[in-house]
């Protein structure tokens, strides 16, 4: 196949970034969308040129580095999968593909396609654990779960931190994944001692940051490559309306 | 100069750790912040090492190369983690784990650390649990177990196929704590170039800012390295695509003895090769073969539709010569077996450089939903990658690097030959000889890390609550530095002709035919002249774009490659100075009849220590001779 790209070019988060075309012919089918990436920059090392700065490590859909806005998708055409697990199958021959990074305020661009998300780790530091010390752990099957529970924790915590949530959201609210991580810790009962010290922590950490509010729209969903639903979010506004009010009453 | 004490304790092998423990130093709880510990890696063993040396209050400092520690490579597990809780009354024990481990590992590793990694297993289901690693439950409510290869009891926890990840995101979880009660400081985008070494002791590490390109000291008074595996030296592998040695070959030019380097795991199922573009193979995990069979045609060269093939043209190769553990058989003889067959002529899809793996019996007994509950995501996986749906047609697998039981020696307490210099996880060399059994590096890597570290790095801490801050205005710094930046521009004043790519995938090719799934002197003899050529070359025509002062992925590339040559080298040294096999290194010299791997316990029951030397000289053999006690050597058997 023959591909012609529009990729955002950007040397750092000081100088402002422009859109620079490229073609690039014997595209096999069953190559992935980031070795088409890789065959690219091959080409552009080769002739002098400097090579396109993409993130990624695991390419199988797990680690959540990649993340890049293909012709106007987070994650690009496929459904429910990740940039690097996106194959050139998905495309034809002459099309034109338009490779963006994540947009958002909170997520400023390091260079090229490269992004800083360390908000996510921010929003996580204020409240994304439960505080059991090394040594202090109970005997594991002290603690029954429910099967179906577990399994609805498990769904949640499927969720790889990639930030295709806020890149797809008009308002760039990072509502999905913080009200995954809530989720998370809140089905469980391991979780429910600190439940809402944790969710009044995460949320008031997450509007600090400058990620948008959620009106609703469902592009988060839509676009999650691990198929988290936005039920969370509803889940995460009532741990934070009974978490508000039982503060308001013991103080 | 360093000698190999392996410190193991006295007395019977079930009261070492206990006896260790009493005896060992503490460090006094007002004297922990005051002392100050790098880490560097943040995988299983990383981050749960960070977030329990940061609980007992000393003061540390996590480096990763990822934007996130919680993107380590460790996320990628897939299958499980094993501990000896024996929920299934199947008569597991602590003493059965460590005996499986032993066996396993074909008798090449030390008694005394695979029974502590086996006697910690239990705290780490607990510690995990706690944190709300959602892992998969039975219908009353406890936790589920699966098999795994090479045992005949079921001791594997799992979360789908995706331990790996619920298990690092737990002990993320734990270490994001920490940074929030400042106990641990998290220094993310950085690659660690050198190890300083001040007066014989590790005292802290240059690193290069990922982002800047600022060439960064930081000191402490003790380092620790969690730093994975290097599978990636065959560039094809199963592991995520930055992995790489480049901090422990660090530590080995320092002084830090390198533990069997030539011990590498070549996993029996990967997805195969598809393409020349490839830049990863996606491993399958073990887990499948609990439901899937293995098999390939009986006549050679048939090319119909697996599907076509009636059962009785079918060699279920692995139950016919393993009647015993059938599909579950270890990996590193699953590899084999499949190799042999493809060499043979048996292997299919369009290269015949695969095997099928086949779920229709299980499906049909148990039905498509209890598959999809077991494997549902990694069927998933496979189907986006090759586009077939392996509901309705088995799955082609293909042998792929995996992981390196070979790592930096380390003695009873983890610490390698350069004092105050640690390594856990995957980067040390030691629980699992010359092959490693499913699900037990996760297991190795929580358990070094929550259990094993925060106690022995104590016994050495103690003797340093008198020394001050390390300095980094230390003449030792000065010179790590210098010589980090010096290498740098070494390779960017090169400005030859090759991508650094291309070396990486010449070098995995070498290896990959020479020091891969089968070895013997004369390609391993040829393997040694190949990569000093390719090293030469790459030295004078290798290709590094932009700048050192910027984010310049080419050049971390190329800083990784060349310590690749050097790792590749030594791990040819050692396969060639091993001339027996065992597990998975496997000397053609040295098989049975039936071409199983031979062993020679009378000249090689040891672990070899390699010493660095110099840039141009050889490396030093030192022998840790391996005594066993309380395990009889005996011919690794599955039939
Ligand atoms: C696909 C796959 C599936 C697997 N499934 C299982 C399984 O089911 N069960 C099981 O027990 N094991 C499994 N394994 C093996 C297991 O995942 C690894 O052995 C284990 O996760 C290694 O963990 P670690 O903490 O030692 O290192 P890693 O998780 O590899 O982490 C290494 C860390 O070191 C850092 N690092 C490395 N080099 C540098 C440097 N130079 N500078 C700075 N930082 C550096 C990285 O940033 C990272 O944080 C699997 C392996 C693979 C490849
Ligand atoms: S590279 Fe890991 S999710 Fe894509």
């Amino acid at each position: 196949m023959n591909i012609k790209l529009k990729i955002w070019r950007q040397e750092n988060s000081k100088v402002k970034g422009k859109f620079i075309d490229y073609v690039l012919d014997n595209v096999s089918p069953g190559m992935s969308f980031l070795e088409m990436l890789d065959a690219l920059n091959t080409k552009l090392i080769q002739e002098g040129g400097s090579p396109v700065a993409f993130e990624h490590d695991c390419r199988e859909g797990i680690c959540g580095s990649c993340g890049l806005y293909i012709n106007g998708r987070p994650h690009g055409p496929g459904e429910k999968s990740t940039t690097c697990e996106l194959h050139m199958r998905s495309f034809k021959d002459g099309d034109t593909i338009i490779v963006e990074p994540w947009r958002a305020k909170a997520f400023p661009v390091i260079r090229d396609l490269i992004v800083d998300r360390s908000g996510f780790d921010e929003i996580l530091k204020a409240g994304g654990f439960i505080s059991v010390n090394a040594g202090a752990a109970p005997e594991a099957n002290s603690i029954l779960v429910n099967k179906e529970v577990s399994e609805e924790a498990f769904d949640v915590a499927t969720c790889i931190g990639c930030g295709a949530c806020v890149a797809a959201c008009k308002n760039a609210s990072a509502m999905l994944f913080v009200s995954a991580k809530i989720s998370q810790l809140a089905i469980l009962p391991q979780g429910k001692v600190e439940a809402a010290q944790r969710v009044q922590a995460m949320v008031a950490k997450m509007d600090e940051l400058g990620f948008g509010n959620c009106t609703n729209t469902y592009a988060c969903e839509a676009e999650c490559p691990k198929g988290i639903k936005v039920i969370n979010i509803a889940r995460m506004n009532r741990e934070f309306f009974t978490a508000k009010v039982v503060s308001q009453k013991t103080t | 100069m360093a000698t190999l004490n392996s410190k193991i304790p006295e007395g019977p092998l079930s009261e070492k750790w206990t006896k260790y423990r009493a005896e060992m130093k503490l460090v006094n709880p007002a004297n922990k912040s005051k002392l100050d510990i790098i880490l560097v890696g943040t995988g299983l063993a990383g981050s749960s090492a960070a977030s329990s040396l940061g609980e007992l209050g000393y003061n540390v400092k996590v480096f990763c190369y990822q934007d996130s520690p919680r993107r380590a490579h460790s996320v990628a597990a897939q299958g499980g983690i094993n501990a000896a809780k024996n929920y299934r009354n199947d008569g597991d024990s602590v003493y059965r784990l460590f005996y499986d481990m032993i066996k396993g590992g074909d008798y090449r590793s030390r008694e005394a650390n695979v029974y502590r990694a086996a006697e910690v297993s239990n705290a780490t289901i607990d510690q995990l649990t706690a944190q709300g690693v959602p892992f998969a439950r039975e219908y009353g409510g406890t936790l589920d177990n699966r098999s795994f290869g090479g045992v005949q009891v079921s001791r594997t926890f799992y979360s789908k196929g995706q331990t790996g990840q619920q298990c690092l995101l737990g002990a993320f979880s734990g270490l994001i704590r920490q940074v929030n009660k400042g106990t641990v400081k998290m220094y993310p985008r950085r690659d660690v170039l050198e190890i300083v070494v001040v007066d014989g002791k590790a005292r802290g590490i240059i690193t290069r800012n990922l982002v800047t390109g600022e060439i960064e000291r930081h000191s402490a008074h003790a380092v620790v390295l969690a730093t994975g595996g290097y599978g990636t030296i065959y560039y094809l592998s199963t592991l995520a695509l930055n992995s790489n040695v480049s901090a422990a070959w660090s530590a080995f030019k320092k002084g830090a003895f390198f533990g069997n380097p030539s011990f590498i795991q070549i996993h029996p199922s990967s997805i195969p090769v598809l393409n020349e573009y490839q830049a990863k193979l996606t491993l399958m995990s073990e887990s499948l073969r609990n439901d899937g069979r293995v098999w390939v045609p009986k006549e050679k060269g048939d090319h119909r539709h697996a599907n076509e093939i009636p059962e009785e043209e079918r060699d279920y190769y692995l139950e016919r010569r393993y009647p015993a553990y059938g599909n579950l058989v270890p990996r590193d003889v699953g590899s084999r077996a499949a190799k042999e067959r493809c060499d043979a002529g048996y292997g299919v899809g369009e290269t015949g450089l695969a095997v099928n793996l086949d779920f229709k019996d299980a499906i049909a007994k148990q039905g498509k939903k209890a598959i999809e509950n077991k494997y549902g995501n990694l069927f998933e996986m496979y189907e986006k990658i090759t586009g077939i749906n392996p509901y309705v047609e088995p799955m082609r697998i293909y042998p792929a690097g995996h992981y390196t039981m070979g790592g930096l020696w380390v003695d009873y307490e983890l610490m390698t030959t350069i004092t105050g210099l640690y390594a856990i996880g995957e980067s040390n060399f030691s629980d699992h000889g010359a092959n490693r059994l499913g699900a037990s590096s996760l297991m190795q890597c929580a358990g070094d890390g929550y259990f094993v570290i925060p106690n022995t790095i104590g016994n050495y801490l103690a003797g340093e609550i008198r020394t001050a801050k390390i300095q980094t205005s230390l003449p030792e710094f000065e010179e790590a530095e210098k010589s980090a930046k010096a290498r740098i521009e070494k390779l960017m004043a090169v400005k030859g002709t090759k991508t650094v790519t291309s070396f990486h995938k010449r070098l995995g090719k070498i290896m990959w035919d020479f020091c891969g799934m089968s070895r013997n002197e004369a390609g391993l003899t040829k393997a040694l002249t190949l990569i000093d050529e390719l090293n030469d070359e790459y030295w004078k025509d290798v290709k590094v774009p932009g700048s050192n002062n910027e984010l310049n992925q080419e050049l971390e590339k190329a800083i990784r490659v060349a310590d690749f040559f050097g790792i590749a080298k030594l791990m040819v040294i050692d396969a060639l100075n091993r001339k027996e096999s065992c597990g998975a290194h496997f000397r053609e010299e040295s098989q049975t009849e039936t071409g199983e791997a031979k062993r020679d316990d009378a000249n090689f029951a040891y672990v070899s220590a390699w010493e660095y030397k110099g840039e141009n000289q050889s490396p030093i053999l030192h022998k840790e001779e391996l005594k066993f006690e309380n395990v009889e050597l005996k011919i690794r058997d599955y039939k």
